[in-house]
């Protein structure tokens, strides 16, 4: 019995994403009694820190860095057999979502995705988001084996402890079938469905020559800039960082809406969001009743005020 | 090329969620179902895009009772040839997986796609499983897909950027907004739909390892609190102090 935590790296290093993964590992590890052991493929700088978030061993399997959900796979569930695991943890991110439901079906595993809590003891049971956020489903396993992915920007990576060392481990993979061409990521920006913080905005930017105030608060903030669906279909903005029902669900700790009246089908992608914000000259605007602070006014106005505010703040800080 | 196009149904987003049953249910009543917006906009209007390039069928499956055939109609509408029922609830993602696996095992398809997730489980596990059932390759968040031949070049989304590969059919693929434009049935289409098949098959059998014990509503938000626009600096100090988000 053992926790096996897919650490994924899949520019090459250690992220969030496998940080969080780690935490959550112990986390289980320690309700279940057993303990957590991570598995990186490829490339990945930074493995050992992931003995800091809670892994007792860390692995490292060579294959290519060209991810395929088919040989990744077989390489995970190949090692939880060898390390003798039951219970394997995924981030839920492009990589952890396509390789979970394949790990599952290898391990006759029950698979729950995208879950908020901690496994309890005793019955394996975990809860998730459902309904665009308008309620939450526990779910049991009643398989030896258990799958879970976990929420993005739910279990807070806490260092302590030292780093562990890698070891290599051989296991057994089948040939790729595909053929990766090309990999393109923005460097720097924190990708939104990772985001902590994100300043979003919507049509009463009236225009995109108007985001400078945005970008402005977006910087000062480290946060990810998002906006809502109208604004990306009239190319104000790029479509990758349209939020809701139909563009990114997010889950960031603060979520600053600017100009964006809270239409259901925006508000399903964010009001997971631990804290909203939403700044609208009209008091009517539905955002106001999923928000934790609101501001009533123009934001022409009230945003480079709040940027000036928020400069003095980091200045202090 | 013969495809094959996996079509669930989930409430509309504006419907009003309510459980039952000591909360251990989802209560359907009064609640409207619509096609799920991935499968509908982006999984089979891509289906049929290839099939008037490169000709051949575009079948959609659906695990599903006989109430739901009303969303099935829809996607005949929009131009699908036939259809698959499997005459089961779909008590779970790997239930579901393992019907539609069974399903295009034995029709030979060149392409199973399905959306990239249901927007109201969100779980975005059906695709990886019925790939690994089929062992073929899974292409997951395809946002533009050209074919020559036998081999399809996808763009798929990754964390912060993109990702461009080549596969060869056949291949499972979940698609994600830019793979194709929504259409909306025209009268014709709607009128033709009624006369395409619906072929009703038994579920085969599969266990439900996962299962749903109970149900919770979100804790209601406190009430939004107020700041007077001319103060940004309480904003400020209610975000660091109160909320601890900055
Ligand atoms: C099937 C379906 C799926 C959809 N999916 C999505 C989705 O994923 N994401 C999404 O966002 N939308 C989605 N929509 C669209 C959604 O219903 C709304 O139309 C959209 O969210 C509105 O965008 P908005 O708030 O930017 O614009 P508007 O609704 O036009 O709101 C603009 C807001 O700005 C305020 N404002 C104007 N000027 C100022 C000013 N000077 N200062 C302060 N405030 C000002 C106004 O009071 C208003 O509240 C979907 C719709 C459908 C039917
Ligand atoms: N009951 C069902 N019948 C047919 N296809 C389904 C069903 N449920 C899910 N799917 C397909 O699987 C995809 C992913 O679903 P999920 O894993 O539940 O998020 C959906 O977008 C559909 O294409």
């Amino acid at each position: 019995m053992a926790v096996l935590v897919f650490a994924e790296s899949l520019t090459g290093s250690i992220k969030k994403a496998a940080l969080e993964a780690v935490t959550y590992g112990n986390l289980a590890a320690q309700a279940l009694g057993t303990e957590c052991i991570a598995l990186t493929i490829g490339t990945a700088e930074g493995a050992e820190t992931l003995g800091q978030y809670g892994a007792s061993k860390v692995y490292n399997v060579a294959a290519s860095d060209d991810f395929d959900s088919q040989v990744y796979a077989a390489i995970i569930s190949n090692a939880a057999a060898k390390l003798g695991a039951d219970c394997v943890v995924f981030a839920h991110s492009s990589s952890g979502k396509s390789l979970a439901g394949r790990v599952a079906v290898r391990m006759d595993a029950g698979m729950v995705s995208s879950v908020i809590t901690a496994p309890a003891s005793g019955t394996f049971s975990v809860q998730k988001g459902v309904f665009s956020g308008k309620g939450f489903a526990t779910y049991e396993i009643a398989s030896a084996n258990k799958v879970v992915t976990i929420a993005p920007n739910t279990f807070r990576p806490t260092a302590s402890g030292s780093d562990a060392t890698v070891e290599t481990l051989a296991v057994e993979a089948p040939a790729t079938r595909i053929r990766v061409t090309g990999k393109a990521t923005v460097d720097g920006i924190v990708p939104l469905p990772e985001a902590e913080l994100v300043v979003s905005a919507g049509r009463g930017m009236k225009g995109p020559e108007n985001w400078g105030i945005v970008e402005e608060m977006a910087t000062i903030l480290g946060a990810t800039t998002a906006c809502s669906r109208p604004v990306a279909d009239v190319d104000w903005r790029p479509h990758h960082e349209h939020v809701g029902q139909t563009g990114v669900a997010i889950r960031p700790t603060l979520y600053i809406a600017i100009g964006i009246s809270g239409a259901i089908q925006h508000l399903a992608g964010v009001n997971q969001s631990k804290v909203i914000v939403v700044i609208n000259k009209d008091p009517e605007a539905p955002f106001f009743k999923a928000a934790d602070y609101g501001v009533v006014g123009d934001l022409f106005e009230v945003v480079p005020r709040l940027n000036e505010a928020l400069k003095k703040f980091k200045a202090q800080n | 090329m013969k495809l094959l196009v996996c079509v669930s149904q989930t409430p509309d987003t504006t419907t009003k969620i309510k459980f039952t049953n000591g909360d251990t249910e989802f209560d359907t009543n009064g609640v409207q179902f619509i096609m799920n917006p991935y499968d509908e906009w982006y999984a089979l209007v891509r289906a049929l895009e290839l099939k008037e390039q490169l000709g051949g069928s575009v079948t959609l499956f659906h695990v599903g009772p006989k109430a739901n055939e009303t969303v099935i109609r829809k996607g005949l509408a929009i131009g699908a040839d036939s259809a698959v029922r499997v005459d089961a609830a779909a008590t779970s993602a790997l239930f579901t997986a393992k019907q539609i696996a069974a399903y295009a095992k034995a029709g030979e398809f060149d392409m199973v796609l399905l959306g990239k997730e249901t927007i109201d489980y969100n779980g975005s596990e059906v695709g990886a499983m019925l790939a690994e059932l089929l062992d073929m390759p899974f292409i997951s968040y395809g946002t533009k897909m050209t074919v020559e031949g036998t081999t399809a070049t996808i763009n798929r989304d990754i964390e912060g950027g993109e990702e461009t590969l080549e596969v060869d059919a056949p291949f499972v693929l979940s698609c994600a907004k830019g793979m194709a434009e929504q259409r909306i049935p025209n009268m014709r289409g709607i009128m033709m739909a009624k006369r395409k098949p619906i072929t009703v098959i038994p579920a085969v059998e599969a266990a439900d390892l996962a299962t749903v014990v109970k149900y919770d509503y979100p804790a209601e938000k406190t009430g939004v609190k107020l700041i007077d626009p001319e103060n940004m600096d309480e904003l400020v100090n209610l975000l660091h102090n109160e909320a601890k988000v900055i």
